[in-house]
């Protein structure tokens, strides 16, 4: 490590950071999540933090956002050490932060979650509100619906809606945690470019990131931080000359240390289309199926999936695909059609009895309805098959065992946590994605539905998801996976399917020009 | 800025320091720990002499006659062990129906309604089977009828997401209405003039432990205490439970069948408030009068909650509520306090114990900072 960390010690703008890290150290029971970091942050600047999961990024912000206190250290806001004790304080300081995990309240309208910070007394006055919510998300190119019930919303369409609030709280220091990771790459392109023009207008941005070209394409400077502590950095003038190639290298170093390279290797070399399964009777057979809902409705899916086959579903986040899946896995009812799994209707099924058919539901909610936060580690690994044998005996609890699916799983699937004992929630966000995967991919399975499954992962964790994926089906199962990111689908999919708007617009096979086409589908419905 | 001194000897006398200091903070963390839990009782106790003196009467009279008559005597602390057992049912009723996030309000009402039905019907049925019979009978007969009572409001939660509050509330209210009309009109001892149920005689009753007059009802609550706090720690039907009270989408996710298990703990909370009545009837009184009505439910749920739903804790809660309660009964009589007395010294405990948790909160906050 070297000691160039003071920024200052490059021809450095004539700015004085807005914000300053003073050797700043977090620690929590069994791990320090920061270790003694010194960071300052530009106005003009987007500077982008990297790490692995569980590297502390999260935390390091959240320190900036006043929901937690430094164990040692200090920071300064303007040259003036002060504590930022609550959220509150934050946002009268300038700092809005855009969390890695919703902060809506589910129950409001976007329209009164954006009135939430407002004077308690006055009547908020909603038109308004709502005209202002649509000109700043038309500034960043987003659309949001202020009148929409936030719980109606998909995770990426929250995700939009927090950042609009942010900004009409009038920031001037933004903190966006893995802001794009639910947007489309055009989204995620546009986020990147409102950056830039925020930063040209003196703002100062943190954007943490797991995607490397975004932090290349869209960072002035960028820290990497790895196990807690900052192993480097990146300023201006040497990203400049060192060129996106060359910055990628040296960041992908500084991430993981020797094996990074393989890493990135892993997914580059992975971007051919898996060879075509012949067709066999299929697996998983969808027939007309309706699903009702008030923003979303689904209607007319037909999806033949054999065994061994993984279909790809693309499309722009809130189209139907969570009202899908949710249909599929039995969280919703259906309205009209049929799912047959390995030739026999499900679709009256309860969600339970549809998991020992043999269905299997990564969803997308990680810490909504995919983990219980409060509990264990060891436990939330096995939520769904609380009861069963040999983790429970006669309806009693065998700790040894479930101790022991725990430590195995942990270590199988890499989940960074100080113990299995430790509540779920406490972990880093990929780190609760892992738990997740973990669970559903061990034991027999029939047919695999998973929605953005490597959302939050770091490259290293990606691939390995991916390469679980393709097992998944190389074993046999049918495989769907949701998700926003072509490249990703483009990766694993045999064919893929187009959502617009509650319907398939299209499928195509996955061959040379699959991109090209699918891109001709989502812009097709969308004129 | 400060410049930072990257040596590791510095390090390691640093984690020699942190050790001595670690054993030490143990040390204070056990103390602070046993001031957090008596400390509370101790200012409770205060505060409450400081009204006692406001009203005249010498609170060190008054306490010193409350241990006694609830504690020390022979009679007062079997009178205290025998009122603990139809509070522990409650208790137990009201730890399951929490961890699974359901506000079972409604436990007078169940509790009423079970204590009238077994009194109208034990001493009855003590004409047709041997007594034994008759008290295992009317027991679950008092559960089934507390269940029964909240039937509605599980239904209407499970299946159509009504708040239980106000559906377990009414329902108490509608029950405890109807078992005054039920106690008035349909029970009625026709051999008294006192609007009451016929009396179980002495001997026909839950048998007395040894050569006591505690009622075995005592033993029936412990044993579900700690069925209860087992269940929940150990079983997979409690941490089905938990779930559902912790994340009930993720419950939903998880496949559990909520509205089923809504129905179920509704069912067993209330089963459990039934059954205290029962054990309170068997057990202690012998009959129900019009109009009475001992409103445990209410009292027992701020105990429940500062026990966190543990049940040790919920055991020794209970005990000392009954110690105050059995003793301030006496003292009214002899002290002119009136009997409401326990619950305000019990309200004042309340808070305090709030306050304290919430300065020790801040004061864990602040020392990981
Ligand atoms: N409130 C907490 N209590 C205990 N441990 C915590 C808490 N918050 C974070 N940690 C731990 O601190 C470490 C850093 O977590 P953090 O969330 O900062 O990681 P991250 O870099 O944001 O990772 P990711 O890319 O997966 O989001 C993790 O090991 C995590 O388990
Ligand atoms: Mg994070």
């Amino acid at each position: 490590m070297t000691l160039s960390s003071q920024p200052a010690d490059d021809a450095e703008p004539l700015a004085k950071p807005i914000v300053s890290l003073k050797s700043v150290t977090k620690r929590f029971p069994g791990i320090v999540a920061n270790d003694s970091i010194s960071i300052d942050f530009f106005p003009g600047e987007v500077h982008v933090l990297l790490g692995e999961n569980g590297a502390g990024k999260s935390t390091l912000v959240s320190m900036l956002s006043g929901l937690q206190q430094p164990s040692e250290g200090s920071i300064a806001v303007d040259g003036t050490e002060m504590p930022i004790a609550s959220p509150q304080k934050a946002l009268s300081l300038g700092i809005g932060t855009v969390f890695q995990h919703s902060m809506l309240v589910p129950s409001l309208t976007l329209i009164d979650n954006v009135n939430l910070g407002g004077s308690w007394w006055k009547t908020p006055d909603r038109e308004a509100i709502a005209k202002r919510m649509e000109e700043t998300a038309l500034s960043i190119g987003v659309e949001v619906n202020p009148a929409a019930i936030t719980s109606s919303l998909s995770l990426g369409e929250q995700q939009q809606a927090e950042i609009v609030r942010a900004l009409m709280r009038g920031s001037r220091f933004l903190i966006l945690d893995e802001a794009t990771a639910m947007l489309t790459p055009k989204d995620a392109e546009k986020l990147g470019q409102l950056m830039r023009r925020l930063v040209a207008q003196g703002l100062a941005v943190i954007f943490i990131t797991h995607k490397l070209n975004e932090a290349v394409a869209y960072g002035d400077r960028i820290s990497v931080l790895r196990l807690g502590r900052k192993v480097g950095a990146l300023g201006p003038d040497e990203l400049k000359s060192l060129g996106p190639e060359a910055a990628t290298k040296e960041i992908i170093r500084l991430m993981f240390g020797s094996n990074g390279n393989q890493a990135a290797e892993t997914t580059r070399a992975a971007g051919s289309a898996r060879p075509l399964v012949t067709a066999t009777d299929p697996l998983l057979e969808i027939l007309a199926l309706e699903v009702d809902d008030d923003s979303v409705p689904v209607t007319g899916i037909e999806l033949k999936i054999g065994a061994g086959e993984i279909v790809g579903i693309a499309g722009i986040d809130g189209n139907g695909q969570k009202q899908l899946s949710e249909a599929l896995a039995g969280q919703r009812p259906v309205k009209n059609g049929r799912i047959y799994l390995d030739g026999q209707p499900i679709e009256d099924l309860p969600i339970g009895a549809r998991r020992h058919r043999g269905l299997r539901y990564v969803t997308d909610d990680r810490l909504g309805e995919g983990t219980v936060g409060a509990f264990p580690v060891s436990i939330n690994l096995l939520l769904k098959q609380i009861g069963e044998a040999p983790f429970w005996r006669s309806g009693i609890e065998q700790g040894g065992a479930i101790a022991e699916n725990a430590r195995k799983q942990v270590k199988d699937y890499d989940i960074r946590t100080p113990d299995i004992e430790t509540p779920a929630g406490k972990l880093s966000g990929g780190n609760i994605q892992k738990l997740l995967l973990a669970r559903e991919l061990t034991g027999s399975a029939r047919a695999v539905i998973f929605a953005k499954p490597t959302y939050g992962l770091d490259l290293n964790n990606i691939a390995a998801s991916r390469r679980r994926i393709r097992e998944a089906a190389d074993g046999g199962k049918a495989v769907i996976v949701l998700s926003t990111e072509l490249d990703e689908l483009i990766e694993l999919s045999d064919r893929i399917a187009v959502m617009s708007q509650g319907r398939i617009v299209g499928i195509v096979e996955n061959d040379g020009d699959a991109r090209q086409k699918i891109g001709e589908f989502m812009s097709g419905v969308a004129a | 800025m400060s410049v930072e001194v990257q040596d590791p000897s510095a390090d390691g006398q640093a984690a020699a320091k942190n050790n001595g200091l670690a054993s030490r903070r143990l040390l204070t963390d056990r103390l602070q720990l046993i001031g957090l839990s008596i400390g509370p009782l101790v200012a409770a106790i205060l505060v409450a002499s400081l009204i006692l003196i406001a009203m005249g009467v010498n609170p060190v009279d008054y306490y010193t006659y409350i241990v006694n008559r609830g504690l020390l005597s022979p009679s007062g602390i079997e009178a205290t062990l025998t009122r603990m057992g139809p509070l522990l049912l409650i208790a137990a009723g009201l730890i399951v129906a929490f961890r699974a996030g359901i506000w079972n309000l409604g436990g007078d009402a169940q509790f009423l309604l079970g204590a009238s039905v077994v009194a109208a019907l034990a001493p009855v049925l003590t004409g047709y089977m041997p007594v034994w019979l008759v008290l295992i009978v009317t027991l679950v007969i008092g559960a089934i009828i507390g269940a029964l009572w909240s039937l509605v409001p599980a239904l209407l939660r499970a299946r159509q997401g009504v708040n239980e509050i106000i559906t377990t509330m009414m329902m108490s209210f509608l029950g405890i209405s109807f078992s005054n009309v039920l106690v008035k009109i349909f029970f009625l001892d026709p051999a008294t003039n006192v609007p009451q149920t016929r009396t179980l005689p002495v001997e026909d009753r839950l048998p007395r432990l040894f050569d006591t007059t505690i009622s075995s009802g005592v033993l029936i609550g412990l044993v579900a205490i700690l069925i209860v706090h087992y269940v929940m720690a150990k079983t997979a039907f409690g941490l089905k439970l938990k779930i559902v009270g912790a994340n009930a989408k993720a419950a939903v996710h998880a496949g559990l069948s909520v509205s089923a298990l809504t129905i179920g703990v509704f069912a067993i909370s209330a089963g459990f408030s039934g059954l205290s009545g029962a054990v309170a009837v068997l057990g202690q009184y012998g009959n129900v009068r019009a109009d009475w009505n001992p409103a445990y439910t209410l009292t027992i749920v701020p105990l429940v909650f500062l026990a966190r739903f543990n049940g040790f804790a919920t055991i020794a809660y209970v005990f000392l509520f009954s110690v105050l309660s059995i003793g301030s009964e006496s003292a009214a009589r002899r002290l002119g306090v009136p009997n409401y007395f326990t619950l305000v010294t019990m309200a004042i405990l309340l808070i305090l114990l709030g306050i304290t948790e919430m300065l020790d909160q801040k004061r864990r906050e602040s020392r990981r900072t």
